[in-house]
């Protein structure tokens, strides 16, 4: 796992999934406590970049680092 | 590889803002350059009225919560009576440039050592849309409802021209927050401003545009384009007065 995923201060807004470079951002089927949507990221696609970071007004993502 | 990172501290809570809103971005670029210059115990934060006044719900650091536009007055006064504490003014664009535009440029006109951070987001976002100075020609808000009228309105005014024309100032920037390399330009001119007030050359303001997508009734994704083909043209990014190299 590179990055750490806080679903519950999610608000669904899209920056983060538009904004990764290989796609590996993608939405989920669960709610969050607040009623949005919950994203989740494909390991296998994440390189650990940080735009996800970057872009998240809400501070979701932790990257983890070495 | 991957370089490990984290939301600082001081601004870990989570914020009450909109989806997409830019203003948990511009937060979180000043907390973290205040991290990386050692200075986030030793910052006191001026916050204005409006949505920039959840940063308070965020925070944990000194601040105070000014009244309504007067940042720029009370941010003078805190950094004379301390001036070995970092002070930071976090206002929007409602609050420094209509209500507290009095103050906001006495305090530029005077050169006082702090740095100011505007989120521009084109009206008053918390009271429901209306209006402000910076509302573009055109546009439509809950007090204009057939678009800006400039002939009977005047025009959006454009501080960081203004205070780097007229005055004698530190820095003067501004930045948008809707891409990834436009976060991290941002977060270098505010770095410039921060350490402008760090070596006391003087005032630093960094205006940063900010998607405000509920007010302008537009998801998060359109609001970015949106700043990127209207907002854009009428504030012009990048900075407008430079640090004098030391």
């Amino acid at each position: 796992m590179k990055v750490k995923v806080e679903s519950l201060r999610c608000k669904q807004c899209e920056l983060c999934v538009v904004n990764c470079p290989k796609d590996a951002i993608t939405f989920t089927e669960e709610f969050n406590e607040f009623g949005y949507r919950t994203t989740v990221i494909d390991d296998d696609k994440c390189i650990g970049c940080g735009i996800c970071y970057t872009m998240c007004p809400d501070g979701v993502y932790e990257i983890i680092g070495e | 590889m991957a370089k490990a990172r984290k939301i600082p501290e001081i601004a870990k809570k989570p914020s009450s803002f909109c989806p997409g809103c830019g203003h948990g971005i511009a937060i979180r670029l000043i907390t973290e350059c205040l991290e990386e210059m050692g200075q986030d115990t030793n910052v006191m934060f001026g916050i204005g009225v409006g949505c920039s006044s959840l940063l308070g719900g965020v925070l944990e650091t000194d601040r105070l919560h000014c009244l309504h536009g007067r940042a720029g007055a009370v941010c003078t006064g805190m950094k004379r009576v301390s001036p070995n504490q970092m002070v930071v003014s976090y206002q929007g664009d409602g609050d420094a440039y209509s209500i507290g535009i009095g103050e906001t440029t006495s305090a530029a006109y005077r050169n006082e050592n702090i740095s100011v951070f505007v989120v521009n987001n084109t009206n008053y976002g918390m009271t429901g849309g209306q209006m402000s100075n910076t509302t573009l020609p055109g546009q439509k808000t809950t007090t204009s409802v057939l678009g800006r009228d400039c002939a009977i309105t005047g025009s959006p005014i454009k501080f960081p021209e203004l205070v780097s024309d007229q005055f004698n100032v530190a820095y003067a920037a501004r930045g948008a927050v809707t891409t990834p390399a436009e976060i991290n330009k941002t977060k270098k001119y505010i770095k410039e401003a921060l350490t402008a007030q760090l070596n006391g050359e003087g005032y630093s303001v960094v205006e940063i545009l900010s998607a405000c997508p509920t007010n302008w009734g537009m998801t998060p994704l359109q609001s970015v384009e949106h700043i990127h083909t209207k907002v854009v043209e009428h504030f012009p990014l990048g900075e407008y007065k430079t640090r004098e190299a030391k």
